[in-house]
């Protein structure tokens, strides 16, 4: 009872594979390209708390200024993965990722 | 009251960290795409107190400006674009979902196993170099600056071109023909 209240790296690590593992699941099982975006965001986002929980136990900041390229990076990929959607919706009209099969044949 | 003083970080990473997955939750689950931002809203904003929680004031907020400011905006105003105020999707998974579930639970165990040696072998923490300008104590803030424009001054200016080059392609991608 007392490690599991005594909050350390171990409870990051652990909160952080939660969520990544979550992000994933969303993407690989949703159709709608706007929820598989948003669960990318996630993945990022839970790849930052590692980052900063890492950087806390070590006394060390860089790992802090990776996670602000992390951001950055995260914000890029929103940008341009959401102008591709508005793109295939001008084409298909419609979001969904299975109608984009045009190379399946 | 003893106990909440004794154990608060305890209290706080564990509310807020139900709150994240709670919302990371929300995301997969619900169909309706408008209700998942908000899902991914409240989860991006417990996340910036888990950051708190560790000493990492200035990503706190930069999460919460450009995660709750920024990119929520811009899912928002796709989803509103796009979304027409209907639901075309008739299935909210795809066909094989649980062979891809069972993929991700076997990846699951491999990051387990790679990464909990690393996390239990916790070195012990020294809170003052966060704070450390030349052996100086400042704010969290200063002392990431001091980093990001010596250290890490390439990587930064790179990054200001990525951002550059991500517009243009936005523009781009989301121009009418």
């Amino acid at each position: 009872m007392g490690a599991l209240l005594e909050i350390g790296t171990m409870h990051y690590v652990a909160l952080s594979l939660v969520l990544f593992l979550i992000g994933v699941v969303g993407i690989t099982t949703r159709r709608n390209m706007i929820t598989v975006l948003m669960s990318i965001e996630l993945v990022l986002n839970s790849v930052n708390l590692n980052l900063i929980a890492f950087s806390f136990s070590h006394g060390d900041l860089t790992g802090q200024i990776f996670a602000i390229f992390t951001i950055t990076v995260a914000a890029g990929e929103a940008a341009v993965g959401l102008g591709i959607l508005v793109a295939f919706f001008r084409l298909r009209q419609t979001t969904e990722l299975d109608k984009a099969a045009e190379l399946s044949g | 009251m003893e106990f909440l003083t004794a154990h608060g970080q305890a209290i706080f990473f564990f509310l807020f960290a139900a709150v994240a997955v709670a919302g990371a939750l929300g995301v997969v689950t619900l169909r309706n795409p408008m209700y998942g931002a908000v899902a991914l809203l409240v989860s991006f904003l417990s996340i910036a107190v888990l950051f708190l929680l560790r000493n990492a004031e200035f990503l706190a907020v930069v999460q919460v400006f450009v995660y709750g400011g920024g990119i929520m905006v811009l899912f928002l105003f796709v989803i509103m674009l796009v979304n027409q105020h209907q639901l075309m999707e008739t299935k909210k998974y795809v066909d094989n979902r649980w062979v891809a579930i069972g993929v991700c639970l076997i990846l699951g165990v491999v990051l387990i196993q790679a990464f909990m040696p690393a996390a239990l072998s916790d070195p012990a923490s020294t809170p003052a170099a966060f704070t450390d300008v030349d052996g100086e104590a400042r704010g969290n803030s200063e002392a990431i600056a001091w980093l990001l424009y010596r250290q890490y001054l390439m990587p930064f200016e790179i990054a200001s071109v990525f951002l550059l080059v991500a517009m243009v392609g936005a523009v781009v991608l989301g121009r009418r023909e």
